[in-house]
């Protein structure tokens, strides 16, 4: 159990308002795109209108004649200083700009840069770049078919096939779907989409000639990693490279990986030796930067007659575009996506994926999750609804019997990860009882008679956060553990900085209740700072739901050797032993004698004034963090929808979501997170589509065609949660930010194929449109 | 490039004066011109409505106008809705709801929020929705940014009753 502070103090559980607040509700944020320094110059990118063409010619010469323009930058002159290509977070490389060939739509090509942002996308405009087109490859499915175009000529393999990888036991899961009695399959496809956070990504690149030193404005979840991998790929020593991340507008997963602009403006910089701005426009965004899924899969499940789930198999085929530039540190080519047994207590189970190259942009990144588990969380909560049905089993029910039960963990997947902790039935009955699921299938019911249609969509499901273990999560060999430096100042008022840097997830307010927790110092008297590598500890950054459980756990585990050295300093105010202190929130204390105490403040003097004999002054603490586990919440997601016959239109009537994530630090911001999680998973369910055209087009590649939901579109949520600590994480917390958009997408879906069941409709592919809904309707005969 | 062109118009209560590009847009005036980088670009195609200002009294996306045709009007963009001091009752509803995550949405919501009560000040949640829909948020879902609206409408009726 965690000590509850004192509001004033403000430690974990409070709901105290967010300290960076105060700054962005007066227009007073600073991110990258304010960023203004003294000569900045902007550059501009020129980019293929084809998906696939040889490159034949550049002529920069007209551009360069216009006024203002200060550089054009090609392939070819990367490339003699070997950077025309770059490594990608996944053993593949990409290009930075363009030579020989142009392998996807709005692949960069050249980078203008000139004294203002108008003359550069003038300039832009002047460039004169012939292609030869080539055949285009868009769909996945043939990338490995005899007459398919080789796309990756670089490449030794002369093939678009990137990777196999599985991981089970194949014979023997075969043989239990041999003998099983009953069995369902589903074929569900996790479109490619785009996190589209609202700020898009950019960089200010200043290399100052005199101290050699680059400093880069980044909008990057990873700053430290980043600045080792500009020092280890452009040779510019680490120590004269400073990444400063500023405020972050939403990062999604989005701004994980290195983008050709920013070696770009880097390079520039150096050339120039003026500051470079590069920020890209929202269509630049959706349509070159890191889209997310793309991942066709099949989920077939063995069960015994009575709904016993016995075997699990799953085959995916996952469409990487032209680079493998997925952007996740475990050592397996799908991630986490082996985590796709859920919350099930699956036998022998067998998963295997292939992943192929296309002409469309690379990718992909992790939206909002860790690395491939919303793609396996959908396709495990999709295939149990399928069972169900097909043994026709209420899906709660149907659910409840075939849990991992509480007692079973830390619990052994037959896929190799080990869960934590849960009770996921738990979950389950909290969200029943509120959703009042009894009453609504009686209303199902009745409504059906009258021929309306409605539909209860559930999702149970498992997330796997926090990575990692040093010994299965690495970025290009550096160990995915994180870091939290604390320094108390004489008064007793704290400063921290973390390896980890916020996109919006409110560190400097959860962090600082953290230090207050553990050392008494209210949290309105500790500053959070985070993605300054020159002032930071190393780290290696904000995704995968990472904060918590490894930046977290090291703030948590710096403030205890703080409060170690405390105790020496105390013992030496009261003039009694170590072994006669005892802690109480903010203060040690004579044992017996209460009344004998110096608080932490008083402390923190002390260890500036009066120390004592044998130990060094100040009172300040580093601690890295190497979580022994990944931590797994869980939770019970329930969708209600009304379906318009007419139009196909699904309106989401309720939507109630049970949480747990351990213990909580702010329970205000975790219900934010969920809020804004449910959102992007109702934007995956319904509207957010990236699609191709035949000669690889790109559909979806602005705000007019790639959906994003309103205020209108978005329904009220309900928040719901129940509380199992990890028990290995130093204050029982597991992260959230993810979970419900890895567990929402499902509980649409299943809503809304539930409310057509009776049609004998199985399944329907997102995002499900009013168009695709009315087709159904159509040809079922519903509507004429 | 074009001759340019003087504008002069009234920014957040002072007098502003530039000569410009006739092709400007308001929004790259407003931030590059006038220093004022609360007001955000999100996108490209007038969807996201980061750019929010209100422009004589009425919510318009700054990057669908040149600033040459906002010549003579009176703005106010998210640095002037703090008042001798004192938030407005929509900033500070924004922090007490937790209408914010990234910020980055935050001034343009604002701004529209700021349009809707001056017209509506006693908006229902649809019409609060409806008032924002032309704001994109990625954080919030917006539940939380609909509660700041109706908090600040609350601190607004109630100043107005006093």
């Amino acid at each position: 159990m965690i000590t509850k502070t004192s509001p004033e103090v403000g430690g974990m559980g409070h709901p105290i308002k967010r300290k960076e607040d105060s700054r962005f509700i007066q227009g007073k944020g600073n991110y990258v795109d304010d960023v203004h320094l003294p000569g900045m110059v902007y550059g501009h990118m020129v980019r293929s209108p084809y998906a696939h063409a040889r490159l034949k010619s550049i002529n920069t010469e007209k551009a360069k004649q216009l006024p203002g323009v200060l550089a054009i930058i090609t392939g070819e002159d990367l490339a003699k200083a070997n950077l025309a290509w770059m490594p990608t977070l996944f053993f593949d490389k990409q290009m930075v700009l363009a030579t020989g060939k142009v392998l996807f739509q709005a692949q960069e090509v050249a980078f203008v840069v000139a004294e203002d942002q108008y003359s550069a996308a003038d300039a832009a405009e002047l460039v004169e770049v012939e292609y030869e087109e080539l055949p285009v490859l868009v769909d996945p499915h043939k990338a490995t078919e005899p007459d398919a175009p080789i796309l990756r000529e670089d490449r030794e393999e002369k093939s678009n096939h990137i990777f196999h990888w599985e991981v089970g036991d194949r014979a023997a899961t075969d043989k239990d779907f041999q003998n099983a009695p009953v069995k369902a399959s589903v074929h569900a496809i996790s479109q490619r989409c785009h996190p589209a956070p609202l700020e898009t990504c950019g960089c200010v690149a200043d290399f100052n000639k005199a101290t050699e030193r680059l400093t880069v404005y980044l909008t990057s979840q990873a700053p430290h990693a980043h600045r080792t991998l500009f020092a280890l790929v452009g040779g510019i020593p680490e120590q004269n490279i400073r990444v400063v991340s500023p405020d972050i507008g939403g990062g999604f997963g989005n701004k994980v990986p290195i983008y050709p602009g920013y070696v770009c403006a880097v390079v520039a910089s150096l050339t120039l030796g003026v500051p470079v701005k590069w920020i890209e426009t929202r269509s630049e965004n959706l349509q070159s930067t890191g889209f997310a899924r793309d991942y066709h899969m099949t989920a077939e499940i063995a069960a015994d007659r009575d709904g016993k789930v016995k075997a699990l198999r799953v085959k995916t085929l996952a469409d990487h575009g032209a680079f493998n530039a997925a952007a996740q540190p475990t050592k397996f080519p799908a991630g986490l996506f082996s985590v796709c047994t859920g919350s099930y207590d699956f036998g022998n189970s067998f998963c295997e994926v292939d992943g192929v190259y296309t002409n469309k942009a690379p990718g992909g990144i992790a939206y909002r999750c860790s690395f491939r588990i919303t793609e396996a969380a959908y396709l495990i909560e999709r295939a149990i609804d399928v069972l169900a049905a097909e043994l026709k089993m209420d899906p709660a029910e149907f659910r409840r019997k075939n849990f991992v039960q509480p007692d079973q963990f830390p619990y052994k997947t037959p896929l190799g990860w080990t869960y934590d902790s849960g009770n996921y039935e738990g979950a389950l009955n909290k969200a029943l009882e509120m959703v009042g699921y009894k009453e609504l299938r009686k209303e199902q019911a009745e409504k059906r008679k009258k021929g309306e249609l409605m539909g209860i969509g559930i999702s149970s499901f498992t997330e796997a956060v926090g990575a990692g273990p040093a010994h299965t999560f690495d970025i290009a060999g550096i160990k995915m553990f994180d870091s939290a430096e604390i320094r108390v100042h004489p008064t007793g008022k704290a400063i921290c900085r973390m390896g980890t840097k916020s996109q919006g997830q409110g560190h400097e307010t959860t962090y600082a209740q953290i230090v207050a927790q553990e050392l008494g110092i209210p949290a309105s008297d500790v500053i959070i700072e985070e993605g300054d590598t020159d002032t930071a500890p190393y780290g290696l950054g904000t995704y995968a739901s990472r904060s918590t459980p490894t930046s977290g756990a090291a703030t948590a585990m710096a403030a205890r050797k703080i409060r170690d050295k405390a105790k020496k300093i105390a013992a030496h105010l009261l003039e009694c032993s170590e072994a006669d202190l005892e802690w109480e929130t903010g203060k040690f204390f004579v044992k017996g004698a209460p009344s004998k105490s110096k608080t932490i403040q008083e402390i923190a003097f002390a260890a500036y004034t009066n120390i004592p004999e044998g130990l060094e002054a100040g009172l300040e603490a580093v601690d890295y963090y190497d979580p022994p586990n990944l931590t797994f919440p869980f939770g019970t997601y329930i969708c209600v929808v009304d379906i318009d016959k007419g139009t196909g239109e699904v309106k989401v009537r309720r939507f109630v979501a049970v949480d747990d994530c351990g213990n909580v630090i702010n329970p205000m911001i975790v219900e934010g997170q969920i809020h804004g999680g449910l959102t992007e998973g109702l934007a995956i369910a319904f509207m957010q589509l990236i699609d191709y055209d035949e000669n690889g087009n790109v559909q979806g590649g602005t705000f007019m065609d790639y959906l994003i939901p309103t205020a209108v579109e978005t329904p009220h949520w309900e928040t719901g949660s129940t509380c199992t600590p990890s028990p290995h994480h130093p204050f029982g917390a597991k992260g959230v930010g993810e979970s419900p958009n890895v567990g929402s997408p499902a509980a649409f879906v299943n809503a809304v194929v539930d409310a057509l069941s009776h049609l004998g409709v199985k399944h329907i592919d997102m995002p499900i449109t009013p168009w695709k809904v009315w087709s159904v309707l159509k040809e079922k005969g519903v509507v004429s | 490039m074009a001759k340019k062109q003087t504008v002069r118009l009234k920014v957040n209560g002072r007098e502003r004066e530039a000569d410009i590009e006739p092709r400007l847009l308001l929004v790259h005036f407003i931030r590059d011109r006038l220093g004022l980088t609360g007001t955000h670009v999100g996108c490209d195609t007038s969807n996201c409505g980061a750019c929010t200002v209100v422009l004589d009294g009425k919510n318009v996306k700054s990057c669908t106008m040149f600033a040459v045709q906002a010549d003579g009007a009176e703005l106010l963009t998210v640095e002037g809705l703090i008042q001798n001091g004192q938030l407005h009752p929509l900033q500070d509803g924004f922090k007490q709801e937790h209408g914010l995550q990234c910020g980055f949405c935050t001034p343009g919501m604002l701004m529209s929020s700021y349009a809707l009560l001056q017209r509506n000040p006693n908006p229902t949640e649809e019409e609060i929705r409806w008032g924002i829909s032309g704001n994109l948020c990625r954080c919030t879902g917006y539940q939380n940014i609909v509660k700041a609206v109706q908090y600040a409408a609350g601190k607004v009726a109630q100043g107005a009753a006093k």
